[in-house]
C-alpha cells in the first residue's frame, strides 16, 4: 500500500511537471477531465512517465490512463510486468487509438 | 474576368506507382502499397509499416551530379513535374516562361538531409555537417529546382501547411491562373519523411498504426506514413482547348478555413467551412457532388470529424455521396498527400471510376458516410471534391469537374 502511495506521488509530480502546473494542483483523485488535460497533453505525460520509470506504455493502454488512479494502477502493472521479465502487455487491451488528424 | 482552368497533365511518384498511369491503376484496383519496412531504424521501434516509394530510382531521372544536389523530397518534386509536363505536351515560349507559376507544397522539406547532418554531428561527433545541408533541406527547394530546370521566371513559392500543403499549393495556383496573374501553373507537392529521426518523432506522437491504414473502419488504429510527389499542370481552359491539350478535368473551386481550435485535434466545423467555401468558389450545389476524396487518415479523430464535416457542409448529400480514402493505398504522404489525392480525384472524373478504400474491415457506425471500399465504383461523375485537413487546424478543399461536362 505504502509502495502504491509512493508511486502515486511520483505520478502526480510528473503530471505537474509535464503540464507546468504548480505543486499541489494535481490530487490523488484528479482526473484528466478536471485538469483539462487533452490527448496531446496525454502523450506528453506518457513520454515523461516512460522516461521516469523506464517503461514502454503501449498505444492501446494510453487511452485508458485518464486519471491519477488509472495511471498509478497502469504503471504498477507495467512495472510488475517488467520485473517479472515478461514482455507481454497488460490484459484487457482496448482496441482504440489516440486519434489525431495528422 | 475570371477564366476557367483545366488540368492538362499530371505526374506522380509514390508507393503505389512510379508514374501517373501506374499509380492510377493501383488506385483503381485498390491495391495497397503499404508494406513492412526492412530498414534497421524502422525495425528497432514499435512501428514497422509504411508506404515507401520503392520503385523510385533517382538515377533514372537525374545525372548523378544533379541528384546529389537534391534531397529525396526535391527529387520527387522534379521527377513528378517532368512527367506532368511531358503528359500535358506544354511547350514553353519565352513569354510563357515569365507567365508560369510554380507552387509546391511540403510539410517538412528535406528532413532526411538534416537528419543525416545530425547523425554526423551528434552521432559520429564529427563536428561538421555537409555544406549542402541547408539548400537541400529548405522547404522551397522543390519549387526552386523546377524553376531552374525549365527556366520559369514567373511567381514561384512553397507552401507548408502540414498535411494540407499541396492542396493549398494547387488552390493558390488555380486562383492565379483563373485571375489572369499566370498563364500556366505547375502545382503540387512532395514529401520524403521516411528517415530515422523523423520516424521516431512520428512514433512519439502515437498516431501511427502498427498494422495498416484502415480509413473509416471500426478497427482503425491510425495513419501510415507514405512518401512521394505529385504535380498538376494548370492552364486556362480556352488555351488548352486551342492547343489541343489533353484535358483531364477542370479545376473549378478552392476553399480554405482554419479551425482555430487545437494543434492536433481536428474540428468538424473548420473542415465543413472549407468544404462550403470550395463549393461556393466553384458555384456548385451539394447535390452536384458525385465523389469525395476524403482526407481519411485512418485515425479515430480524423475520420469521425470528417464524416461529421461532410454532413455539416453537404447536408443529407453528405451521408449519400460516395466517399473513399486513397491513403489506404498510397499512405499518408503529408505535404504530398493533397496533390496525390487531387490526382486521384482528377482521374476519377476523367474515367468515371471511383477508386476504392482498401483495408476496410467494417464501416464504423460513428462515420455515417457512403464509403466505397474493396472495389471501384464505375459511373458517370460530374464533379468531385478532395479534402485535406492539417495538424494545427488548417483545412483546404479543391473542387473539380469532369472533362465531358465541359
Amino acid at each position: 500500500m505504502e509502495q502504491n502511495e509512493q508511486l502515486r506521488a511520483r505520478v502526480i509530480a510528473i503530471i505537474e511537471q509535464a503540464m507546468k502546473m504548480e505543486a499541489g494542483r494535481v490530487q490523488p483523485a484528479s482526473t484528466f477531465e478536471e485538469l483539462a488535460i487533452d490527448s496531446l497533453d496525454g502523450i506528453n505525460i506518457a513520454f515523461a512517465l516512460e522516461s521516469e520509470f523506464n517503461i514502454n506504455i503501449p498505444d492501446d493502454e494510453l487511452p485508458k490512463m485518464r486519471s491519477v488512479a488509472d495511471i498509478t494502477a497502469g504503471i504498477a502493472e507495467l512495472l510488475a510486468t517488467k520485473e517479472s521479465g515478461a514482455s507481454v502487455t497488460p490484459a484487457n487491451s482496448a482496441s482504440t487509438s489516440n486519434g489525431s488528424a495528422a | 474576368m475570371k477564366r476557367r482552368v483545366a488540368v492538362t497533365g499530371a505526374g506522380v511518384i509514390c508507393a503505389a506507382g512510379s508514374t501517373a498511369e501506374e499509380t492510377w491503376t493501383a488506385l483503381r484496383d485498390g491495391r495497397t502499397a503499404i508494406r513492412e519496412l526492412d530498414e534497421a531504424w524502422a525495425r528497432e521501434g514499435k512501428y514497422h509499416v509504411a508506404a515507401a516509394a520503392r520503385g523510385f530510382d533517382p538515377l533514372k531521372h537525374f545525372e548523378p551530379r544533379e541528384a546529389a544536389l537534391m534531397d529525396r523530397f526535391a527529387q520527387f518534386a522534379l521527377a513528378a513535374c517532368a512527367e506532368a509536363l511531358h503528359n500535358s505536351g506544354l511547350a514553353f515560349s519565352d513569354e510563357l516562361k515569365a507567365r508560369t507559376a510554380v507552387v509546391m507544397g511540403s510539410s517538412g522539406g528535406g528532413q532526411g538531409s538534416i537528419d543525416e547532418g545530425f547523425v554526423e554531428l551528434y552521432g559520429k561527433r564529427s563536428g561538421r555537417v555537409h555544406p549542402l545541408t541547408i539548400p537541400k533541406t529548405m522547404t522551397n527547394a522543390g519549387a526552386s529546382h523546377i524553376t531552374m530546370k525549365y527556366g520559369l521566371t514567373g511567381p514561384a513559392w512553397a507552401v507548408s501547411t502540414a498535411c494540407a500543403s499541396s492542396t493549398h499549393a494547387i488552390g493558390q495556383a488555380f486562383w492565379m491562373v483563373r485571375d489572369g496573374v499566370a498563364d500556366a501553373a505547375l502545382a503540387g507537392g512532395s514529401e520524403a519523411p521516411l528517415n530515422p529521426g523523423f520516424w521516431r518523432a512520428w512514433e512519439a506522437m502515437r498516431v501511427m498504426a502498427q498494422d495498416t491504414c484502415r480509413p473509416f473502419s471500426i478497427d482503425r488504429k491510425g495513419m501510415i506514413l507514405g512518401e512521394g510527389g505529385a504535380v498538376l499542370v494548370l492552364e486556362p481552359l480556352e488555351r488548352a482547348q486551342e492547343r489541343g491539350a489533353p484535358i483531364l478535368a477542370e479545376i473549378c473551386g478552392f476553399g480554405m478555413a482554419s479551425d482555430a481550435h487545437h494543434l492536433t485535434q481536428p474540428s468538424s466545423t473548420g473542415a465543413a467551412a472549407a468544404i462550403r467555401m470550395a463549393l461556393n468558389d466553384a458555384g456548385l450545389n451539394p447535390a452536384e457532388i458525385d465523389y469525395v476524396n476524403a482526407h481519411g487518415t485512418g485515425t479515430q479523430a480524423n475520420d469521425a470529424a470528417e464524416a461529421q464535416a461532410l454532413s455539416l457542409a453537404l447536408g443529407e448529400r453528405g451521408r449519400r455521396v460516395p466517399v473513399s480514402s486513397t491513403k489506404s493505398v498510397h499512405g499518408h504522404a503529408l505535404g504530398a498527400a493533397g496533390a496525390l489525392e487531387a490526382f486521384a480525384t482528377v482521374m476519377a472524373l476523367r474515367d468515371g471510376v471511383i477508386p476504392p478504400t482498401a483495408n476496410l474491415t467494417a464501416l464504423d457506425p460513428q462515420c455515417d458516410v457512403n464509403l466505397i471500399a474493396g472495389s471501384a465504383l464505375e459511373g458517370r461523375l460530374r464533379t468531385a471534391i478532395s479534402n485535406s485537413f492539417a495538424f494545427g487546424g488548417l483545412n483546404a478543399v479543391l473542387a473539380f469537374r469532369a472533362p465531358d461536362a465541359l
